[in-house]
């Protein structure tokens, strides 16, 4: 990157990068939480309830369970958060600084995201919990379930611009070009990216990790205090970037004020499906990516190669 | 191989119970499981009491069917004595059976729904059942545990000026129950949960001597309310309604469809009422001994009085619909997955703490195992347990004569 130091620790730190990320991704939870509230002729709860719960968490205690490493247990959750801190950083500043791109950096931006998967994977294995156990182990089948499927319709922009391999460079060309889902390739690729971010986050029907009424909490029955207020962070977090990676890829970039519309579109999409269906099995949503979800995005690509 | 604990304390279970999951992977290869953490010995509590007093014990058997044990009760002691109800009770006792079924079967289709994940089903559906208890409030004066049964009728009528109101909460609620049943059919991902899950026989129904809607779900025709009547049940019109294949999709279809046949029972009732006394007077019970059967909303529900002639019973037996029920999870888990577990558990409607029974262990005339040894077993156990985490035990018993 072009920028310098002082303002790289800035762009990390406060603004695109964790503060600004964790109160924009809280405040989508309670987004959340408010409309699923109301869906389900509940009250919900006030906007700084998510605020509360994660400053509540960090004054808790944190118990390790016995037997258990200490370092892999604790190290886990801020694996992932760093990754999503990182991620959103990247985002915002080749969203507003063009310039600031470098080849392939969708490229890390997509290896970083699945390490808040493998952070959960790796957390519920080491807390050496039964529940933990079969969490982590339904988090890594519904990774290996999607992240093929999330990797191809992501690449679609990159293939209908003629393989522009920079975030800077597909938001540029889109300024140029209007925006990706003016191509047919592009719409089949956006809404099967829709369904695997609805798989990233866990959301219902793909909550199948922390399923609370068949295994607990998943990966994090044993987690407490500050642990499982990162991980919570970093899902909260999660439900920000993740829309936003959207955005850039596929409607325009997010440097206009419309952004927030767009986000709040992707958001209140999401919480719908989430409210309107049940948790599905592992094997229903393996076989929902691979097969449907897969030729799905394979037509896409396809559709994008031969210029539609 | 792992084992999965459900209970005794799991964020979708209300009740103490434990069933152990053999699992290999996902999938459930062995079940064993264990009930009885909450006994509370009501048989015998009961043979302390009057039989008015009995009525309010045996309501409290259970939270939900506070009208189903009562009645069942009441038809077992009218059953002793030979006592024949006023036709008004009849049709108040119908209606008040057929509210609770309504309200029950509204809580387990909600319940039903959050243990699959859908929480959008379960607070809809809990939502739709709160008017049935607003007017339970308004007939009774209580949401739960409504103390309406009487031996020889019912202990208040229902006023005319009320009957409005019934008739218009169950006719709001009819489109309601129409929407959760088109939910229940068409929605495929609900179908892709619960279609062919816990899959259980007819034979296999009728070695376990299942009951209630896990019996008819499983295409047994079988409803105390048709077979052997008590209250106003023969006077109306009403069908059984039968499933298949014994799933938990075609548990809930019948449970729900079952719904639109009470609201039926519940308009006849309602029009068809007569006027006149609520209750007779109960005439000296001499010894001897009766049966009372009633269908629940999990099953048939069946209790034995037996007197000598005193005002109190000298042996009550209760048999909540559950004890029946129960067995069926271990033949209907065993090749399921985890994710199913759960729903499979909860389709047959369980009630753990009506359930639950203890044993006594007579050894030469003498009972072991009984309340002295239990506690010096606990006692022993704390000490133990002190001692592994390197406690002074004699701290943990200061103070305490052991």
């Amino acid at each position: 990157m072009s920028v310098t130091l002082p303002w790289d620790i800035f762009f990390i730190i406060i603004f695109p990068g964790f503060l600004f990320t964790a109160a924009v991704g809280l405040f989508s939870t309670w987004v959340d939480r408010k409309v699923s509230a109301r869906i389900q002729w509940r009250v919900g709860p006030p906007w700084y309830q998510p605020f509360v719960d994660i400053i509540k968490l960090l004054g808790k205690e944190n118990i390790v369970p016995t037997g258990t490493g200490m370092t892999g247990y604790l190290v886990f959750p801020i694996i992932g958060f760093i990754a999503v801190v990182l991620v959103s950083t990247i985002l915002w500043v080749t969203n507003w600084f063009p310039e600031a791109t470098f080849v392939g950096d969708i490229i890390v931006v997509i290896y970083l995201l699945y390490l808040p998967a493998i952070g959960i994977i790796a957390g519920g294995s080491a807390s050496g919990n039964p529940m933990g156990s079969i969490g982590a182990s339904r988090e890594m089948k519904l990774m290996l379930a999607y992240e093929l499927v999330f990797l191809v319709a992501i690449f679609t922009p990159v293939v209908a611009s003629g393989g522009t391999l920079s975030l800077g460079g597909l938001v540029g060309y889109q300024a140029a070009n209007g925006w990706m889902l003016g191509n047919a390739s592009c719409i089949v690729a956006f809404i099967v990216s829709l369904v695997c971010i609805q798989a990233k986050l866990g959301l219902v029907p793909f909550d199948i990790a922390e399923a609370e009424t068949e295994i607990i909490a998943g990966p994090y029955t044993e987690y407490s205090g500050a642990a499982l207020a990162v991980f919570k962070l970093t899902k909260a977090m999660l439900l920000f970037v993740l829309p936003i990676l959207l955005i850039a890829v596929f409607m325009g970039g997010a440097w206009s004020p419309w952004t927030i519309l767009e986000y709040l579109l992707i958001l209140v999409f999401i919480i719908l499906v989430k409210n309107t269906n049940p948790r599905i099995r592992v094997d229903q949503a393996i076989r929902f990516f691979w097969v449907p979800c897969l030729i799905l995005s394979v037509i896409g690509i396809i559709l994008a190669a031969v210029g539609l | 191989m792992t084992i999965i604990p459900i209970g005794p304390y799991h964020p979708s279970l209300e009740e103490p119970e434990l069933f152990r999951l053999t699992v290999e992977g996902e999938k459930i290869v062995d079940c064993d499981w264990k009930t009885s953490y909450n006994h509370r010995g009501i048989e015998r509590i009961a043979e302390g009491k009057t039989y008015d007093q009995c009525l309010f014990l045996v309501e409290r058997v259970c939270g939900i069917c506070s009208a189903s044990h009562p009645i069942a009760f009441c038809n077992a002691v009218e059953d002793m004595a030979g006592i024949e109800i006023p036709e008004r009770a009849r049709y108040i006792r119908s209606i008040i059976a057929e509210l609770e079924r309504l309200h029950s079967h509204l809580l387990w289709f909600g319940l039903a729904g959050h243990y699959i994940g859908y929480n959008t089903v379960w607070m809809w559906a809990w939502r739709y059942r709160e008017p049935i208890l607003y007017l339970f409030e308004k007939i009774t004066g209580n949401r739960q545990s409504y103390a309406m049964m009487k031996v020889g009728g019912v202990r208040q009528d229902i006023k005319d000026e009320d009957l409005p109101d019934i008739m218009k909460v169950v006719d709001d609620l009819e489109p309601k129950l129409n929407m959760f049943i088109g939910v229940a059919l068409d929605d495929p991902v609900l179908a892709a949960r619960m279609k062919g899950v816990g899959k259980f026989s007819r034979e296999d129904a009728i070695n376990y001597c299942v009951v209630g809607p896990t019996a008819r779900a499983a295409g047994i025709d079988m409803d105390v309310r048709r077979d052997e009547p008590y209250a106003a049940y023969d006077r109306v019109d009403w069908k059984v309604i039968l499933g298949e294949s014994g799933d938990v999709l075609s548990q809930a279809v019948v449970r729900l469809l079952e719904l639109l046949e009470s609201v039926k029972i519940i308009r006849q009732c309602l029009r068809e009422m007569p006027h006149g006394p609520i209750s007779v007077e109960v005439p000296e019970i001499l010894p001897g001994e009766g049966i009372g059967r009633e269908e629940a909303p999990r099953g048939e529900c069946f209790h034995y009085v037996r007197s000598d002639g005193g005002n109190c019973p000298v042996r009550l037996k209760i048999r909540a619909p559950t004890y029946n029920n129960i067995p069926t999870y271990k033949v209907r888990v065993i090749g399921e997955t985890i994710s199913d577990a759960t729903i499979i558990l909860a389709s047959i409607d369980p009630c753990y703490s009506c359930t639950e029974r203890m044993i006594r262990v007579v050894e030469q005339g003498r009972e072991t195992m009984g309340w002295s040894d239990l506690l010096t077993l606990s006692q022993e156990k704390t000490k133990r347990i002190m001692r592994e985490m390197g406690f002074n035990e004699e701290d943990a018993f200061r103070g305490l004569r052991i």
